[in-house]
């Protein structure tokens, strides 16, 4: 199916009807009545949200709306440090993760997530790759290569490396570099992927080889990306999120929030006119 | 591009995948509670060093320790000469040091920066600050002793100056380097000469780490045992002779404690209790004042 | 360097100023540099008449007799090692646990007040750590830990070698012990600070991907900081090596040969501390001067491994 036809069976009415009723795909992420504190700051107000299956969708809105915040919950990531805190509900494939008893371990292998900036860890390229896979399989030799091959090829970055998978991956060049996590986050099988700005710290040519794996990564993943680039949203995601002040403004098809939206802010703020 | 095919579809949660997560999340839980276990042991074990040292020093300390010199044993006594030497000779020798550190410092933050000199100097100064102290006590006493004749209190203050020059040095340096080049500039865009530069406006700049340094000089240089040995050496009497052997709380605490007479042992916790309060307390008015303002 | 003042009064000293300033702080950094090479010149030059009566053979030579003037340096070079290495063995592991507590475990309102705790254990001077192990460690050595060793350890094959020996409590195991506890605020201060350098986005990638904490740390941390962490080890082995009074309370000062880690032995620097002042012969100082020469290369080797790798690293790098 191709994105057209999909936005187009999609478009129409508003917010979330369309999205549960009509646009076909299953809710793969739920978020309920979700709250974040930094402290005493609450960064996130009352977000309810549905994210569908096998579609990317985007969160944008102007710095310190609470885009990056939202995606921190959907793994728990946020927990690393003190003083934050998460109320409410966000259930992936029916289980609310917010629950204090919930399998982190299980849930991250679920949930893959690319960060602003690259972060390959301080080994090669292979076993970059393979890091992520050791800790939930124990594969012999070949079945290994074979996946971090199948890994770095759905990355778009196997012919590029195939010569120097020995080399550390800090060598390779900040596209490549994003690639390979992405690669590391495949490796693992998630189903849902989330990007926190995946191309900000990426020149125009990495940033479109971004996109395009993007694309392709679509047909099988739930993916979520946050963005301050707006034309990349309008280019990359099926759905857009626009949040502003910690609430979540408008959510509807991509096409919908960039040439028609419903809400004046969103108006606004993506034809430019703030933020 | 050929896409291999995804060996095995996505995972479906089998039993081996289990007791692997569970064998690592056994691990993990195992070395937490290591690492636990390790982080109390060793900090009621420094603990219990501190609390030994209060209880048994606390005993020792009454007037007579401030007031009466060093007595012979068996008989009632103070550690006054010791610690008149100690605050005598490590002031002596930070008075000394503190210019010569500063200066060194300057040089190497200010004028020589990334040279190769300075790469040398400062690595130099590494070496003399994590020099092994006993053995700038073998060179002092070389240098001043032999050729003197006699311990004294001098040869005491040249090792401990020698010790304390690199801690200044290299504090000073690093303080001097935080200084944004803004501000020189701009002291040297109204006509300021390089040396007015830097004593009015860097110096203010960096005063606060600077005088850091040269505290924690005095804390390091007050607990120096193994190079006053043999420079300082001891002297049961008061004295004031800077000239001739002077008594001091570490080489007083050190003979006093491996003799067998129990008020020597006393006498030698009561001076361990001295020392270390005044090395933490110099510690700790030296990170409040460089907390209180960042240079 | 052109003077924009106006009053021509005052251009003389500003034109003296800075050569003078420059010229002094200089001079004071040179000072820096002479006094090294005056410290390795009389090492060097005091330690002559020692080569020359016993040769190279002098590091290698076990025996140590006062009595009959004869000098080598053998049996406290060996002591100096392995109280060193013993310090290593346990103090890495017990700076690694605790860092690896601070960084990754420890609520975050405790990890301040602990990690100054530390650093402040790392400035207190090692003769309270000396006399702590001769006073409160040396009696329960004594009682029970070495008998318990003996009994255990004591009949195993190999193993057994060094834990020989009636349990006396003072020996080379427990200075090495007192040097770990010397040691570890320091090592556990430079490690906490290198693991807590590392990018949070690394750890969040790693945590991202499902690691455990444990995995995080050994797997992620450690090999990103592994520079400044051999850098730390190393600026502890320094330590080790080169510390006098924490050892000489309690190693016993024996210039015997013993495989038993419960057997006094002694080190340089105690042996230092210990004879210098008594050495009554030409030939008996002459070789303590050498015994500290061999010390001084020694730590002189482990410290610029050390600083080189410390420097290296941008973790810790507060100059480029």
């Amino acid at each position: 199916m191709t994105r057209e036809a999909l936005t187009a069976s999609a478009l129409g009415s508003s917010q979330r009807e369309s999205l549960d009723g009509k646009a076909g795909m299953p809710e793969k992420i739920g978020v309920k009545n979700l709250d974040f504190h930094y402290g005493q700051f609450q960064a996130l107000k009352d977000i309810n949200i549905s994210i569908p299956d096998r579609r990317v969708t985007a969160f944008i809105g102007p710095s310190g709306c609470g885009k990056s915040t939202l995606l921190r919950t959907l793994n728990r990531i946020y927990e690393m440090y003190p003083g934050q805190r998460a109320s409410g509900e966000v259930i992936v494939d029916g289980e609310n993760i917010l629950k204090p008893g919930a399998d982190l371990t299980e849930l991250r292998t679920k949930i893959g997530m690319v960060f602003q900036k690259p972060t390959p860890f301080p080994m090669s390229i292979f076993e970059n790759v393979a890091f992520g896979i050791r800790l939930y399989e124990k594969l012999s030799r070949s079945d290994l290569e074979e996946r971090v091959h199948w890994a770095l090829t759905r990355a778009n970055l196997w012919d590029e490396v195939k010569d120097k998978l020995n080399v550390v991956g800090t060598g390779l060049s900040g596209g490549q570099q994003q690639r390979l996590c992405i690669a590391r986050a495949v490796a693992v099988k998630p189903q849902i992927l989330l990007m926190d700005e995946p191309a900000s710290a990426l020149d125009p040519i990495s940033t479109a080889k971004l996109e395009e794996l993007i694309e392709e990564l679509r047909e099988e993943y739930c993916i979520v990306i946050v963005t301050h680039n707006m034309q990349q949203a309008a280019r990359a995601s099926d759905y857009t999120a626009f949040m502003y002040l910690g609430e979540l403004v408008e959510f509807d098809t991509s096409e919908k929030i960039f040439t028609n939206p419903s809400n004046v802010r969103t108006r606004d703020y993506v034809t430019g006119r703030f933020g | 591009m050929n896409t291999p095919a995804a060996p095995s579809a996505p995972a479906p949660v089998n039993l081996a995948r289990r007791a692997l997560i569970r064998r690592r999340h056994r691990f993990n839980t195992a070395m937490t509670v290591v690492s636990l276990a390790m982080t109390a042991a060793v900090l009621m074990t420094l603990g219990a060093i501190l609390v030994t040292l209060f209880y048994n020093g606390i005993q020792a300390i009454r007037p007579s320790l401030f007031l009466e010199s060093t007595p012979p044993p068996g008989s009632e006594g103070g550690l006054a000469n010791a610690i008149f030497g100690s605050l005598v000779m490590t002031s002596i020798a930070v008075a000394i040091a503190a210019p010569v550190g500063i200066m060194a410092g300057t040089y190497l933050a200010e004028y020589a920066r990334t040279s190769k000199l300075a790469e040398t100097v400062r690595f130099i100064n590494d070496v003399l600050l994590s020099a092994p102290s006993i053995i700038i006590g073998l060179f002092v006493y070389g240098v001043i002793v032999l050729s003197m004749g006699h311990f004294s209190a001098w040869a005491g203050i040249a090792a401990l100056a020698i010790i304390a020059i690199p801690i200044i040095v290299r504090t000073t340096e690093d303080m001097l380097t935080l200084v944004p080049d803004s501000l020189r500039e701009a002291g040297a865009a109204l006509g300021t000469p390089r040396w007015k530069v830097i004593t009015s406006i860097s110096y203010r700049a960096a005063f606060q780490g600077i005088m850091t340094g040269v505290l924690l000089a005095v804390a390091r240089v007050s607990g120096e045992t193994a190079p006053l040995l043999f420079t300082a050496l001891n002297n049961q009497f008061w004295s004031t002779d800077l000239n001739a052997p002077m008594a001091n709380l570490p080489v007083v605490i050190f003979q006093f404690a491996m003799s067998p007479y129990e008020d020597w042992r006393r006498l030698a916790w009561g001076g361990a209790l001295l020392i270390t309060t005044a090395v933490l307390m110099l510690n700790i008015i030296a990170r409040l004042s460089a907390k209180g303002k960042r240079a | 360097m052109t003077d924009t003042t106006q009053r021509p009064a005052r251009r003389s000293p500003i034109q003296f100023g800075d050569p003078l300033f420059k010229g002094l702080t200089f001079f004071f950094a040179m000072l820096v540099l002479a006094i090294l090479t005056g410290i390795v010149s009389v090492l060097i030059i005091d330690s002559i008449p020692a080569f020359k009566e016993f040769g190279p053979a002098f590091v290698w030579n076990s025996r140590w007799s006062p009595a009959l003037d004869i000098y080598g340096a053998f049996v406290p070079l060996i002591g100096t090692i392995e109280t060193a290495l013993i310090a290593m063995l346990i103090g890495v592991p017990f700076s690694f646990g605790m860092a690896f507590f601070l960084t990754e475990m420890c609520p975050h309102w405790l990890r301040q007040p602990i990690a100054v705790a530390i650093e402040l254990l790392a400035a207190v001077p090692s003769i309270i750590y000396g006399i702590w192990g001769l006073f409160v460690l040396v009696p329960i050595f004594q009682n029970y830990v070495e008998p318990a060793l003996i009994s255990t350890l004591g009949p195993l094959p190999i193993i057994g070698h060094l834990f020989q020996g009636p349990p006396i409590g003072i020996g080379v195991l427990l200075a090495g012990i007192i040097l770990a506890l010397m040691i570890l605020p320091f090592v556990t201060s430079v490690m906490r600070e290198v693991f807590a350098a590392v990018p949070a986005v690394l750890r969040e990638s790693a945590y991202g991907l499902g690691a455990t904490r444990w995995e995080v740390v050994w797997r992620v941390v450690l090999p990103y900081s592994r520079v400044g962490v051999v850098g730390a080890i190393m600026l502890g082995l320094g330590r080790a090596l080169g510390e006098t009074m924490a050892v000489t309370f309690v190693i016993g000062n024996a210039h015997r040969l013993s495989l038993s880690l419960l057997a006094p032995g002694t080190t340089i620097s105690a042996t230092l501390a210990n004879e210098f002042t008594e050495a009554d012969s030409p030939l008996y100082t002459s070789s303590l001067i050498a015994l500290g020469l061999v010390l001084f290369a020694l730590t002189f080797f482990v410290l610029a491994v050390g600083k080189k790798l410390l420097l290296r690293t941008p973790a810790t790098g507060g100059r480029t």
